[in-house]
């Protein structure tokens, strides 16, 4: 299984690898979420859905299916 | 060209404060008219620039890209592609904030690729020393090719200087520094500009990437764009290089000129995040801001409301008694003057919720209820974008299903759309006031709560309830291909700006009272008409009267009265009243309510304004009309007409039905299809007849 947004805990960090949609969606990356970006999950609602993520100096809520194929590179730290 | 005035549009993301430059800019002058064919609102507005010049300023919807997502975005993207449009602007004023500049840059070199002349205007650097941020100007003006103005838009700071900076606009430099040609499929681009000489690359290039054919652009050259489209995973692999390209571009450059010092740098968001979109905290904030915004709402807006009741009341009186007897004078003090008065009497509440909603939204507060509520209302086929259209409805539907227009998936959008008005707008306030004012008592539950005030909240969540089983049902039903991609920012928390929310509410309460006022001012006209003539039996009233109780002892004033109630039975009004009173009689209502039901079905709020004629023609006691109502009494079971089962199933009625005439035209407008507007016409209806049937039945 690889790692993506959707398995970060809160406060945790990781870099974008890649996305993996069928179609990636425009806006994604027109907001900054692009490979090579650090990724932050600042909060996520029940469910780990939505969460909501700081990345390339933006801070925007994605749902989790969106999270699950934001690809990332291994963990660089651990809050917990 | 002989006229000096140029055209200037704002553009940038939401939440840079553009409105709150806009506002300085043009202050009072600003309209609100409409797009044609769409109701996504058109802020305008003058403004003098130093050399005598007026410029024409034009507030864009806010938008992170050209390539828009949403109804509001695409008029960003008509208004930068259609030159011959007489909006096209002469200089775009892209406006950035200090933090989120990378981002806000982004959407500027696509202004500029347009080779539009465009300057930029970064707001709230006020807050820089504070944030640790500083900006090497001079290279980021280089960088750019452009003007760089610093503003405070809230503190007025800057704003003089951009004033300078739009008069000498023809200077900025008309080089673009980025340029998508140089970068990608070099061939391919070349080919493009080539094919499509009289365009600007980039304007052929968005023109080519939209799902919808702009219709402003001639056949031919709509030709030769589908020729390039004929390979889509390509042209969406060029998107997302440009993408790529572009945030590389603004990067290089930002790491020269754009500092932050951490150490600095304060984070309140984080700190407020941590429990306003917590998981269990969250919710409960929420809840109770709602609790206190429609508390407020009601506890507020009586003292305001009782007053204007008891005005309208008096000087009705006044104009009677003070001119001449005759038509005229009765059309005036029993017809316009409760009709203006019953549109007056809820500007109080429609301002105060604005005013709510407006501070939930300029503190970046509505944007976590986004995130909170989403899942939920993900449930209910909608989407959490759907909350705020659902909250601005409790104001009126109008203005909220005009909210639904940055709901990006059309099924979502939709469903949003048909269930608002379900939600409990201020013209069903009137109606529920003066009926819990009559059929619930004064007391306080606990000592704390008043049990009016509960039983209007359990209105209230009736309303949302039967929204969201609507929803839930459409979703089901519903055959309607749409994908839906949710992305949401979470701005910075902020102040609310005073001079914001006060245009936002002067803005939305005057498009109430001129839009939906006009309705119950005729309406109130013409039911004055009806009510104060009729067959021949209306006219023989006073003969027919007199000789029935000649035999009696009457006094001239109890006869005077029942001349006038026989004359209202017997008036036009009386008649259609009575038409359809089979059909209301079991949900406890006579032909008097039936009259306000018939004419509610313009707009609710007509309700308390019919009843005020009809009593008011009915009879000489000049008592408010809430006096008048308590003393109704139904002829069959000698007890109070609004007693509490009646009450109640009228209460139930209105919360259903779909009232409005101005909602359904908002709601045609918006799916451009009568076949909505009058499912919720038909369905709404329905629902109200047999639930209030069920509520009269149940509380007999």
């Amino acid at each position: 299984m690889s790692h993506t947004v959707a398995d970060l805990h809160r406060g945790e960090q990781g870099t974008i690898e890649s996305l993996s949609f069928d179609e990636i969606p425009l806006a994604l990356m027109e907001m900054g979420c692009l490979p090579g970006k650090q990724v932050t999950l600042v909060q996520a609602a029940p469910m780990k859905d939505p969460m909501y993520i700081h990345v390339n100096g933006s801070h925007f809520a994605i749902r989790r299916e969106t999270a699950e194929r934001i690809l990332l590179t291994k963990r660089l730290c651990d809050e917990f | 060209m002989s006229s000096k005035k140029i055209n200037i549009a704002l553009v940038g993301n939401p939440n840079t404060g553009k409105t709150s430059l806009f506002n300085q800019l043009t202050g009072m002058t600003q309209k609100v008219g409409n797009y044609p064919g769409i109701t996504v609102d058109k802020k305008q507005g003058g403004c003098k620039l130093p050399d005598g010049t007026l410029a024409q300023i034009t507030d864009l919807p806010g938008t992170y890209s050209i390539n828009p997502n949403s109804l509001d975005e695409s008029i960003v993207l008509e208004t930068l592609l259609d030159t011959d449009s007489k909006d096209y602007p002469d200089l775009v004023v892209v406006v950035a904030e200090v933090e989120n500049i990378k981002r806000n840059l982004f959407l500027f070199t696509q202004v500029q690729d347009l080779k539009i002349p465009a300057i930029l205007v970064i707001n709230m650097a006020d807050q820089m020393e504070r944030k640790g941020i500083s900006i090497d100007l001079k290279k980021l003006k280089e960088a750019l090719k452009t003007e760089i103005v610093l503003i405070s838009a809230r503190k007025k700071e800057g704003i003089e200087d951009l004033k300078q900076a739009i008069v000498n606009y023809q200077e900025v430099p008309r080089e673009i520094p980025f340029q998508i040609s140089g970068k990608i499929d070099v061939a391919y681009f070349n080919e493009l500009k080539n094919s499509l000489k009289e365009f600007p690359l980039y304007k052929s290039w968005l023109l080519l990437t939209q799902k919808q054919e702009a219709s402003f652009v001639s056949k031919t050259s709509r030709r030769i764009l589908a020729s390039f489209k004929k390979d889509p995973k390509k042209v969406k692999k060029y998107q997302h290089k440009e993408t790529i390209y572009r945030y590389k571009f603004i990067n290089d450059i930002l790491k020269r000129t754009y500092l932050v010092d951490p150490s600095k740098a304060k984070d309140l968001r984080s700190r407020l995040d941590k429990v306003l979109t917590h998981r269990v905290f969250g919710y409960v904030i929420f809840t109770g801001i709602l609790l206190l915004v429609f508390q407020s709402v009601f506890d507020w807006a009586s003292v305001p409301m009782d007053w204007i009741d008891g005005f309208f009341s008096n000087l009705s009186k006044t104009v009677k008694h003070s001119l001449p007897e005759g038509v005229l004078t009765n059309l005036i003090s029993e017809g316009i003057i409760p009709g203006i008065g019953g549109i007056v009497i809820f500007i109080p509440q429609i301002a105060i919720l604005f005013l709510f909603v407006a501070i939930l939204e300029e503190t970046g507060y509505m944007s976590r209820v986004v995130f909170l509520m989403d899942k939920i209302m993900r449930r209910y086929g909608m989407s959490g974008k759907s909350v705020i259209p659902l909250i601005s409805g409790t104001a009126c539907a109008i203005p909220a299903i005009m909210a639904t227009r940055n709901i990006a998936g059309w099924k979502d959008r939709l469903i949003t759309i048909l269930v608002t008005p379900f939600t409990t707008c201020s013209a069903r306030l009137p109606v529920y006031a003066i009926i819990i004012a009559l059929i619930i008592p004064e007391t306080r539950v606990f000592g704390l709560f008043s049990l009016q005030g509960l039983v209007l909240m359990a209105l209230y969540i009736l309303g949302f309830a039967a929204a969201l089983l609507a929803a839930y049902v459409l979703n089901k039903v519903l055959k309607v291909e749409s994908k839906t991609f949710f992305i949401v920012e979470m701005p910075n928390y902020k102040l609310p700006s005073v001079k914001n929310i006060f245009f936002e509410v002067v803005e939305k309460t005057k498009a109430f009272v001129l839009g939906a006022g006009k309705i119950i001012l005729a309406i109130s006209i013409v039911l004055w008409f009806l009510a104060s003539n009729g067959n021949r039996d209306f006219k023989n009233a006073t003969q027919q009267v007199t000789e029935q109780f000649s035999e009696s002892e009457i006094s001239e004033e109890a006869l005077d009265q029942k001349i006038a109630s026989y004359k209202l039975e017997h008036s036009y009004i009386g008649v259609m009243g009575k038409l359809i009173e089979p059909a209301i009689a079991p949900l406890g209502y006579d032909w008097k309510i039936g009259i306000a039901l018939i004419s509610s079905f313009a707009a609710r709020e007509v309700f308390v304004g019919t009843l005020s004629t009809i009593y008011s023609v009915g009879s000489d006691d000049e008592g408010t009309i809430k006096q008048r109502m308590a003393a109704e009494i139904n002829p069959v079971t000698q007890k109070k007409r609004f007693n509490f089962p009646a009450g109640m199933s009228l209460m139930v009625f209105y919360a259903f039905a779909m009232q409005c005439m101005g909602t359904l035209a908002i709601v045609k407008k918006e799916t451009k299809s009568w076949k909505w507007p009058m499912l919720q016409l038909v369905g709404m209806g329905l629902l109200a007849y047999v639930s209030a049937l069920i509520t009269f039945v149940l509380l007999k």
